[in-house]
């Protein structure tokens, strides 16, 4: 705490409550102490969060123990909960979304922050930054009513005919399922692995390109040879980010996934996801027990994201201060 | 030798232009969402939508008053709750705080803000449905107001540390405490700045339907005071768009609309006229 100079001088000496409040540094401790506990709030609300989670799931935990995460029924009225299905339709469902979004995003904010010129680079960003900003319940709606009678019309069917001998392309063509949830996914979670990349690449300094570009390299070449490698853990960290946003995201997975507790090879299945299950469930469990279960998959859900979002940050952080700490670009 | 230098510059080419192509993709999401809503949301939207209360169901035609005043307040709850706090605790951080505790607040801040929604609604649910037995507006700001502290505390700590030292030092030098540099001087000159990241943190919860679904949970009706269950935006859209009634995915449409409306009009507007820097971190 610093000490405050005191402008109070000796030869004044009436005294009016204004004037007392200004001089007494004891309101610096009032303020410090007021705002330490907005901060600690922020601490008591996490902690409480996970107390909240933990308690209310022990009834579950106490039944099914491990089991829980390798059994595959789901049945609300005999009272035997697994969460396979669940757990494997969130994975794959994540899966798919990066496998299409973490490209795009990286081409993307490598031209954003290699080839565009400023102006249009930051304005680029503007729009992706409000595409970060609609509301997920919105991309379900588009999911329902555009993407999923596509998927079901032409999409599927044309992967059936060209990639069918894959398992992964096989069954009846129901428009909702994985892959769809996968696409709508990686709509969404484009911006978050374009915004981060670009910062990271940003972050690697301007004579690195010069160099290469100096000694011959063509633009693609000192782009993807050297500044990219140079981002490599930021742009993890971005893909780390987006992730956890793809296991966590509940609207628009829950609109087009199909609501089916199935684990399946193909990806045409209607399958199943944490987030959806908790939004369709919740409201209307009846019982202890299925609550119970319902809370320990919400425990589960945030686990992987807590530790997903840590190692993230983590790997930003890296990067962006070893970049940075070289020469500001 | 020249055969190996025109296959490395297409291949400059073919890979530049393929990440405008990426940038291309990636943008006309935006454009393409928004077009496709108005095109259908559009005419749908009728002064009656606004003023008037759902339909009875099989009857056409309603609107969402309920929902809309629902939605705001949640909102004004989630600024009660959140604000203060993401505020206070932004000013420890950037003013009094020392090494420690600081660090574990911003760490657990950057980490409460990639919680998934919906465990955020189970938490408010645990905390304010299962003691109260039932589902009200409380629990639904509450749910919000969590989601926005993380946001307001970064923003307000980083806006705060944007503020030059000579400001504060002129401020010493007058004979202010530091209590009284930091609300007359310091915050103020910050304020578009927190200003800023209150009303995007709003923005972002105003479209949240997750923690919503077990805790405002929903209503056809007004919802009077603060401990019933009241309707949203982001719920009924949710509740139409999956309904089995054509009237409801018209109206879903519509709300849809509205809803990213606002949200886009918020964001736009805030970014453009409040927002000067990056010192905004949107993660």
């Amino acid at each position: 705490m610093a000490t405050t100079p005191n402008a109070a001088t000796p030869t004044e000496f009436t005294v009016t409550p204004r004037s007392l409040l200004r001089r007494w540094t004891g309101a610096d401790e009032i303020a410090h102490l007021i705002t330490l506990i907005a901060a600690a709030m922020v601490l008591l609300i996490a902690a409480l969060l996970v107390y909240q989670l933990w308690v209310h799931s022990a009834e579950s935990r106490a039944k099914f123990g491990w089991n829980f995460f390798i059994t595959t029924t789901w049945d609300p009225v005999a009272g035997d909960f697994g969460a396979l299905p669940f757990i494997y339709g969130t994975l794959v469902t994540s899966a798919v979304a990066l496998l299409i979004a973490v490209p795009l995003g990286v081409g993307a904010a490598i031209f954003l922050a290699e080839l565009a010129p400023p102006k249009l680079s930051s304005s680029l960003t503007f729009v992706s930054d409000l595409l970060a900003a609609v509301p997920s319940v919105i991309y379900g709606l588009l999911g329902v009513f555009l993407l999923v009678p596509l998927m079901r019309i032409s999409i599927q069917p044309a992967l059936k005919k060209s990639l069918g001998f894959l398992p992964l392309f096989k069954g009846p063509a129901f428009g909702v399922g994985f892959l769809t949830a996968g696409i709508v996914l990686a709509i969404m979670i484009v911006p978050f692995v374009l915004s981060v990349s670009r910062e990271v690449l940003l972050a690697v300094p301007r004579d690195q390109r010069e160099a290469a570009l100096a000694l011959g390299a063509t633009k693609w070449e000192s782009t993807w040879k050297v500044v990219v490698p140079a981002a490599r853990i930021g742009i993890f960290g971005s893909v780390f980010l987006a992730l956890a946003r793809a296991l966590g995201e509940t609207m628009a997975v829950t609109m087009v996934i199909g609501n089916n507790p199935r684990i399946a090879a193909s990806l045409f299945t209607p399958g199943y996801s944490i987030a959806a299950v908790l939004a369709n469930e919740f409201s209307e469990a009846t019982g202890n027990l299925y609550l119970s279960a319902l809370i320990e998959l919400g425990l589960v859900l945030f686990l992987l994201t807590f530790v997903l979002n840590g190692l993230a940050r983590l790997l930003i952080l890296i990067t962006t201060a070893r970049g940075s700490g070289v020469l500001p670009s | 030798m020249n055969l190996r230098l025109a296959w490395r510059k297409s291949l400059n080419v073919v890979m530049l232009s393929l990440t405008g192509l990426c940038a291309l993709l990636t943008v006309s999401a935006l454009f393409f969402i928004l077009g496709y809503l108005v095109w259908n949301g559009g005419k749908d939207l009728s002064w009656s939508f606004f003023t008037h209360l759902p339909a009875p169901v099989g009857e056409t035609g309603g609107g969402m008053a309920n929902a809309i005043v629902g939605t705001l307040k949640l909102l004004f709850l989630a600024a009660l709750f959140g604000v203060p706090v993401g505020l206070l605790g932004g000013v420890y951080l950037a003013e009094f705080g020392g090494r420690t505790v600081p660090f574990l607040v911003r760490y657990t801040a950057d980490l409460m803000n990639g919680v998934p929604s919906i465990v955020m609604g189970i938490f408010a649910y645990a905390l304010l449905v299962v003691p109260l037995h039932h589902f009200s507006t409380l629990a639904g700001g509450m749910a919000l107001g969590v989601m926005v502290i993380p946001t307001v505390l970064r923003n307000t700590e980083s806006f705060l540390r944007d503020v030059p030292r000579s400001l504060r030092e002129g401020s010493f030098a007058l004979g202010a405490n530091k209590w009284r540099m930091i609300a007359t001087v310091v915050l103020p000159a910050a304020s578009r700045g927190i200003l800023t990241g209150v009303l995007l943190a709003l923005a972002r919860v105003a479209g949240e339907t997750a923690p919503l679904l077990f805790t405002a949970f929903g209503n056809r009706y007004w919802s009077p005071g603060w401990m019933q269950p009241t309707s949203s935006l982001p719920v009924v859209i949710y509740t139409y768009a999956t309904g089995p009634y054509e009237d409801w995915h018209q109206q879903a449409w519509a709300a849809g609309l509205v809803l990213l409306g606002l949200v886009l009009l918020t964001n736009i507007l805030v970014r453009a006229f409040l927002t000067r820097g990056t010192a905004y971190e949107r993660t």
